[in-house]
């Protein structure tokens, strides 16, 4: 079972004034006409954002119905894009680790890991009771997830008022809020040289391998990062 | 729901949910107090720090019809924003709609 409060707290997170709901809702707005333009109707539009629920993995999905991909091709381009979400999971859930939720509710949770909650939670779970992060994560989780499902849904149905120049700036959006939280989050030398070689690093790497660059720039930046930081004590 | 729709859509999602459910696995064995927990949290930042340069400088829908030079000018001028503005989320996360919007429409 969820505690409804703490359920209901971490719900109403989204209204705070640093919530990321203006850059999801843009940037599934985007998603939702996108998705209309290339020939998904409502329900597959809804579908796909309630089961997926990342927007890089939603964006090749696309892109690949364009180009005909199959779907061994699908499954390994948005595996790729979007392992990402598993240091993420395992940089937040020891936090909501409570012997008395059951295990099962962990597996379903996990679903809401996304760049939006998971900075919320990440900002937030200090402030919560051990006991109750699951159920309030939950709640983050279900406001995010909310926001994006009705933005797709707004996006499918004013896709043909939305000219090119509105998609493109709905889609720097999301980039701009979270590349604004990444500056905030650079407080200790640690997270610092995270987001700063992190950028540098997923660019070099991009001139390799760009389906690879954000996987081995990602660990390598974090990587050195993490030791760099170890040896000045934060 | 034409089939080859469908069957995209539980593969995306199938492909998104093996990071998120190999997370959890790998949680349980975790304390919040490891190195390795420090580790994992470098890593998710770097990886989404590599995610947003990646998106910025090489990306793929609609962002890639503006010129890089726009798109870098936009966010920096949203940076600079954010930081004047004493964090204030809202202030940059409109005005990028609405410059990248106008350099896209002018130049």
């Amino acid at each position: 079972m969820i505690n409804t409060k703490y359920f209901l707290k971490g719900f109403f997170c989204i209204k705070s004034a640093d919530s990321p709901a203006i850059a999801l809702f843009a940037s599934f707005i985007a998603i939702g006409a996108l998705f209309k333009t290339i020939g998904l109707n409502f329900q597959e539009s809804i579908f796909s954002t309630f089961l997926t629920y990342a927007l890089p993995g939603s964006l090749i999905m696309a892109e690949s119905l364009i180009v005909g991909a199959s779907l061994l091709n699908i499954f390994l381009a948005v595996w790729l894009v979007n392992a990402r979400l598993y240091p993420m999971t395992v940089s937040l859930f020891p936090l909501l680790m409570h012997k008395s939720q059951p295990r099962l509710k962990y597996y379903l949770a996990c679903h809401f890991i996304a760049v939006s909650a998971w900075l919320i939670m990440k900002q937030n779970y200090r402030s919560v009771e051990r006991k109750y992060r699951l159920d309030y994560w939950i709640g983050v989780g279900a406001a995010n997830l909310s926001v994006a499902m009705s933005a797709t849904a707004f996006g499918f149905f004013i896709a043909d008022y939305l000219n090119t120049d509105m998609m493109i700036g709905l889609a720097i959006v999301n980039p701009v809020y979270f590349t604004c939280v990444m500056v905030g989050a650079m407080k200790t030398i640690q997270m610092s040289l995270a987001v700063i070689l992190g950028s540098i690093f997923g660019i070099s790497f991009y001139f390799i391998s760009p389906e690879w660059c954000i996987l081995l720039g990602g660990f390598t930046a974090g990587t050195l990062a993490f030791f760099i930081g170890e040896l000045n004590g934060t | 729901m034409a089939l080859n729709i469908l069957l995209a859509i539980l593969v995306t999602s199938l492909a998104t949910y093996i990071s998120r459910f190999l997370g959890v696995i790998t949680s349980k064995k975790i304390k919040e107090t490891s190195k390795i927990f420090r580790w994992f949290n470098c890593l998710a930042y770097s990886t989404l720090s590599a995610l947003l340069a990646r998106i910025i400088i090489f990306p793929a829908g609609a962002l890639a019809d503006v010129d890089y030079l726009i798109r870098f000018i936009v966010v920096f001028i949203c940076l600079i924003i954010f930081l004047i503005s004493k964090k204030n989320f809202v202030y940059p996360t409109v005005l990028s709609f609405l410059l990248l919007t106008f350099f896209s429409s002018n130049f």
